[in-house]
């Protein structure tokens, strides 16, 4: 992992820079490095995807299959590295066939949690089949690659897999806008936007397939394991500020984002931390946030109300499951 | 490993015995199986699966830290899986099923954030620890090798206490479980058996990652008695028979781990899911076999 470790070189001499002189001196010298250019052209592209996907993923109450895509991302990671293959076509032809299956055999008809957990635990074992076969028999095998599988590498991101990264993600937006407006109908009301003629049958699986295809994409940049803190946790603050679903889906679109410049930042800054940590952490707080900010409204309204009921925490995202 | 297997079981096992890290783990891994399997059991039944896969991610950072600062990884696990299950039997829902796959949306979401949050810390305090990475493989994804005697002992008096206290609550907890409304009426303390119930899913979970590994949790504490549930109706037999299968799973697991370059994760999933399919098959075929008998009578009625 030459490239990472040279990051780390990178970013350790390079603190006194970003932390004695003045903060835009710094923030120019980061913006000169190579490897903070390419974190920050895929992550950004990443970030965007993820948060706007996510959004929909959380309106949808699919989150459980975000965690299942988590599971088959590394898997298919390890399957490609263990056959020698690039590790994004494991990446991509794993997320991508199970979320079509996902949404060919259940839709939103969810099966049984413990099912869905036996398989997936399963799965990950097969997971780690794979990474010893890689381990052991491969020539060049090391235990680094299962860790960036796991947990990210960023800063480790080659110029053109960054520009790769970037342009699928770019593709994957566009495919988003373009099925938004139903999508967003087949998710509120499946069954009047079935009777409005939306193709609520066809969209569910192309919809998990994009999914499929963001993950895949998020596992480059953060690590398959560590998914849920760009596709959960920006939308999960969104629904919090905001009820206007596409103001929310936007807004998660730019939590994401942000999650990820400040998380560069940061690891930048303080380079004992590793990205994927910073980012997670960033997106967690920015979570916890709005979810402090909008229990004081949400308190207030309620006694605007109902002067004088204590009434019950309201559910939320009703409109997912309604 | 490095030896063979001769096919002679009798001479396997007895290669098998001599190894002393190889007797720790089958005491551990046995010791491990039965609370999984019984706590398990009544944790599908109450569906809180998501729960307790969430219990386990929360110990992978508490292992992580403990090896990080230098104590041993037991006080990690249980120290933040019993931290993770207060705070869990604290919140308002007190984890039932309401924060299940597919559930509402902001929730689930909310633990995932959780859970993502955790591994993300985990994954902070082993970079922070250098030169980690096969222990790293090892947290995440369990290990035969590496149960030392007094994590034996450790994991020993946590699983006797819990099958205690477990046997104490039983009988109320599976009142409360069918029907906690009719529990409450006559006078079943429905919160705090749950949140007993909780803390006993926190050890368990606690103890089982220490084997499986924090992310193959489920392949002990739901496989097994997801099998069981499937076979059997009776809550008394159910629990026996997820034990059963809980412990078979692991010392077959860990004795082709032992002859076999894979992990025991892979072997351990791999087994408790096959049994799983194996009375999913069952289960169906009976089925089918009774709609078929049935509409054979009414037929010749």
């Amino acid at each position: 992992m030459s490239s990472a470790d040279a990051s780390i070189l990178a970013r350790a001499t390079s603190i006194d820079h970003a932390l004695g002189a003045n903060p835009i001196d710094g923030l120019a010298h980061m913006l000169s490095l190579q490897f903070i250019q390419h974190a920050l052209v895929a992550g950004t592209s990443i970030a965007l995807l993820s948060g706007l996907v996510g959004y929909f993923v959380v309106l949808r109450g699919q989150v459980f299959a975000g965690d299942a895509m988590s599971h088959v991302a590394y898997t298919g990671a390890l399957a490609a590295l263990a056959a020698g293959v690039d590790l994004r076509v494991g990446l991509f032809a794993a997320t991508v066939i199970v979320g079509l299956a996902l949404g060919l055999l259940g839709g939103r008809s969810t099966a049984d949690d413990v099912v869905i957990g036996t398989t997936f635990a399963w799965v990950l074992g097969l997971g780690v089949f794979f990474l010893a076969l890689y381990t052991t028999h491969s020539a060049t095998g090391n235990s680094t690659a299962n860790v960036n599988v796991l947990f990210g590498s960023i800063f480790g991101i080659s110029s053109s897999d960054a520009r790769t990264a970037a342009w699928i993600a770019v593709g994957l937006i566009a495919l988003l806008l373009l099925i938004g407006r139903p999508l967003l109908f087949a998710s509120l009301d499946p069954a009047v936007a079935r009777a409005r003629g939306v193709p609520v049958r066809l969209l569910g699986p192309l919809f998990l397939a994009i999914v499929g295809a963001t993950a895949a994409e998020a596992s480059q940049a953060i690590g398959a394991l560590l998914l849920f803190g760009l596709v959960a946790a920006p939308p999960a603050a969104a629904q919090r500020l905001t009820d206007r679903p596409w103001a929310g889906f936007v807004l998660s679109g730019i939590l994401a984002v942000a999650s990820m410049w400040i998380g560069i930042s940061l690891a930048y800054a303080v380079p004992t931390l590793p990205a994927s940590f910073t980012i997670m952490a960033t997106s967690t707080a920015i979570y916890a946030g709005a979810a402090l900010i909008t229990v004081g409204r949400r308190r207030g309204e309620r006694r605007r109300s109902h002067p004088d009921v204590s009434a019950p925490e309201q559910p939320q995202g009703q409109a997912a499951t309604s | 490993m490095t030896t063979g297997l001769t096919w002679n079981l009798i001479e396997d096992a007895h290669q098998l015995f001599s190894y002393h890290f190889m007797v720790n783990a089958l005491r551990a891994g046995t010791i491990v199986a039965v609370v999984s399997g019984a706590i398990g059991y009544f944790m599908v039944l109450r569906r809180q699966s998501f729960v307790g896969h969430t219990l386990a991610v929360i110990g992978f950072p508490g292992a992580a830290g403990a090896t990080w600062l230098g104590v041993s990884t037991g006080i990690g696990y249980y120290g933040f899986c019993l931290a993770g299950a207060l705070v869990v039997a604290s919140l308002p829902g007190g984890g039932r099923a309401d924060v299940g796959p597919g559930g509402h949306g902001e929730e689930s979401a909310v633990v995932g954030t959780v859970q993502g949050f955790a591994l993300a810390c985990g994954f902070l305090f082993v970079s922070l620890y250098k030169g980690f990475l096969s222990g790293l493989n090892n947290l995440l994804f369990g290990t035969i090798t590496g149960v030392a005697d007094h994590q034996v002992t450790i994991l020993l008096i946590a699983g006797v206490t819990c099958l205690l206290v477990l046997a104490v609550i039983a009988r109320p907890l599976l009142f409360a479980t069918v029907d906690p409304d009719v529990a409450r009426a006559a006078g079943v303390p429905v919160r705090l058996v749950s949140a007993a119930f909780l803390i006993l899913l926190g050890v368990a979970a606690a103890g089982t990652s220490q084997i499986t590994g924090s992310l193959l949790v489920f392949a002990l504490l739901v496989a097994p008695a997801a099998a069981a549930s499937r076979l059997t109706a009776r809550p008394g037999l159910g629990v026996t028979l997820s034990i059963a299968i809980a412990v078979a799973v692991t010392w077959v697991g860990e004795g082709i781990a032992f002859f076999s370059p894979y992990p025991i994760g892979f072997w351990v999933t791999t087994l408790a899911f096959a049994v799983f399919l194996a009375a999913a098959g069952c289960r169906a075929g009976a089925d089918w076999l009774a709609r078929r008998v049935s509409l054979d009578v009414r037929t010749a009625a």
